[in-house]
């Protein structure tokens, strides 16, 4: 039933996730970049770019002409809008990773500093969860996104301690300010890409469920303690 | 396979008024092209003219030349009796011949052309049954049961198949799914996007969702003249004149 719109829902979905397999490929080769001071990398990125934002227009013509030609409704509807969401979402997080190797070349050309935060492992937090997020929508699984929105304080903590590390160590020894200033940006960019992860899976969890829960609307929260 | 059609300089009237002005549009092979506009637009005289049943109608008249792959149907010494059998049509009621079998309604157009060996009639009727996607629903009744006995969708895709029977090239739809519930409308749409790979096929509609939905082109008539012909996508995402805009966003008038 409904043949050509299928085949448009189909194609929709794979564009997507080629969409999401540049995203993802556009963090790692910046965070290879980082750990391997290595500006060839960093070139790669900026060029894998704009395969992305090609992606993200042929989606969101594609998600148009099936919103136009097939007036689809309910889940249909539900899962064309959240394409249309998820593209956006992929697309700055190509954009994080191409702040991320800007900032790369930035500290290849200062002296190697000792700064004793582990970028890497936020990174592989945060790629994490835009490769769950993804397979949440692969899967059309709305507790596999759920998981991912818990995900996301831990990253925003480790953020928050890298911050403190690195003002502290800007006050203790100011010929560091410049290099300590390019990490601050790399994990503000790596918190960045987990909240599109998360916007992501809230998306998933909207198609799967027809249930909005950005905000923290509509998830149980521990309730608030009594007024006294 | 199907074949293309070009159609230049088409005008058509009935009696003293004109029906179509200067029609020209190239429909391409084996895709669906629809055909939209308000009543009254000349969006089913249009496809009349393709078929050579305008001129059917008391004091009906056309001028111009319609290329069928690459045969003139208007041309000097072409009848319309072999430009109907490579043109199928169907129209917006269903119309089984009432008293025959859903057999003998398949196999009527080729016993018709003097085709009468049993087991080729029996592959005709299964394969254009099938190709109708009604086989199923009937193969145990097909001697049986009369056309009329089947629901509406049903008789439509019977009709479609009758119409299949003959193997034509371009298949010719006027409003085929305007009389039926949504579920046989949805069924009649799949239909039409799996016969495409074999014909060409035009439909006339006046439900915009329709065409939508089905068509890879779509023309905009109004007022007998044509507004507008491009890409279904185009058409219903960005159209060029303003007047197709309007009627597209139920802003006409």
């Amino acid at each position: 039933m409904r043949t050509r719109f299928q085949m448009g829902l189909d194609e929709l979905k794979q564009k997507l996730l080629a969409m999401g397999g540049l995203a993802e490929q556009a963090v790692d080769r910046a965070m290879e970049a980082y750990r391997k001071r290595d500006l060839q990398r960093c070139y790669a990125v900026f060029e894998g770019e704009k395969a992305i934002n090609m992606a993200e227009r042929e989606i969101d013509e594609l998600a148009v002409d099936l919103l136009a030609m097939q007036q689809p409704l309910a889940v249909d509807l539900r899962f064309i809008t959240a394409v249309m969401k998820i593209n956006a979402d992929l697309e700055r997080v190509g954009d994080q990773a191409v702040n991320i190797a800007q900032r790369v070349m930035d500290t290849i050309k200062l002296p190697a500093a000792e700064l004793p935060v582990d970028i890497p492992r936020m990174a592989a937090t945060a790629a994490g969860m835009v490769r769950r997020a993804l397979e949440a929508f692969i899967e059309g699984k709305a507790e596999l996104a759920e998981a991912i929105l818990k995900m996301d304080d831990i990253v925003d903590d480790m953020n928050d301690e890298i911050y403190i590390v690195l003002v502290r160590k800007m006050h203790e020894n100011p010929t560091v300010v410049d290099q300590a200033l390019d990490l601050l940006l790399i994990a503000r960019n790596l918190e960045r890409i987990a909240d599109h992860a998360t916007n992501i899976a809230e998306d998933v969890i909207f198609w799967v469920r027809g249930a909005d829960v950005r905000h923290h609307v509509g998830i149980e929260e521990s309730p608030a303690p009594p007024l006294t | 396979m199907g074949v293309g059609i070009h159609v230049q300089e088409l005008n058509a009237w009935f009696g003293q008024k004109q029906a179509l002005y200067d029609i020209a549009l190239a429909i391409p092979p084996n895709q669906t092209t629809a055909i939209i506009g308000p009543s009254g637009c000349g969006k089913s005289t249009f496809v009349r003219c393709i078929n050579r049943m305008h001129e059917t109608v008391p004091d009906a008249r056309v001028d111009g030349k319609v290329v069928v792959g690459d045969t003139d149907v208007y041309g000097r010494g072409v009848s319309p009796v072999s430009v109907r059998r490579r043109i199928g049509m169907v129209f917006q009621k269903p119309n089984p011949f009432p008293t025959m079998s859903i057999y003998d309604n398949v196999a009527a157009g080729l016993k018709l052309d003097g085709f009468h060996r049993r087991r080729e009639l029996d592959d005709v009727v299964e394969r254009s049954l099938q190709q109708a996607a009604l086989w199923e629903e009937v193969k145990d009744e097909l001697k049986k049961k009369s056309g009329v006995s089947l629901s509406g969708g049903q008789q439509q895709r019977l009709c479609i198949a009758r119409a299949l029977a003959v193997q034509p090239e371009i298949m010719l739809m006027d409003e085929p799914a305007s009389a039926l519930d949504p579920i046989s409308t949805a069924k009649i749409e799949d239909l039409i996007f799996q016969l495409k790979q074999d014909y060409t096929i035009v439909i006339v509609t006046h439900n915009m969702q329709q065409a939508a939905r089905v068509a890879d082109f779509t023309g905009f008539f109004l007022m007998g003249k044509l507004i507008e012909f491009d890409k279904t996508e185009k058409m219903f995402t960005n159209p060029t004149d303003k007047r197709t805009e309007d009627y597209i966003t139920g802003r006409f008038g």
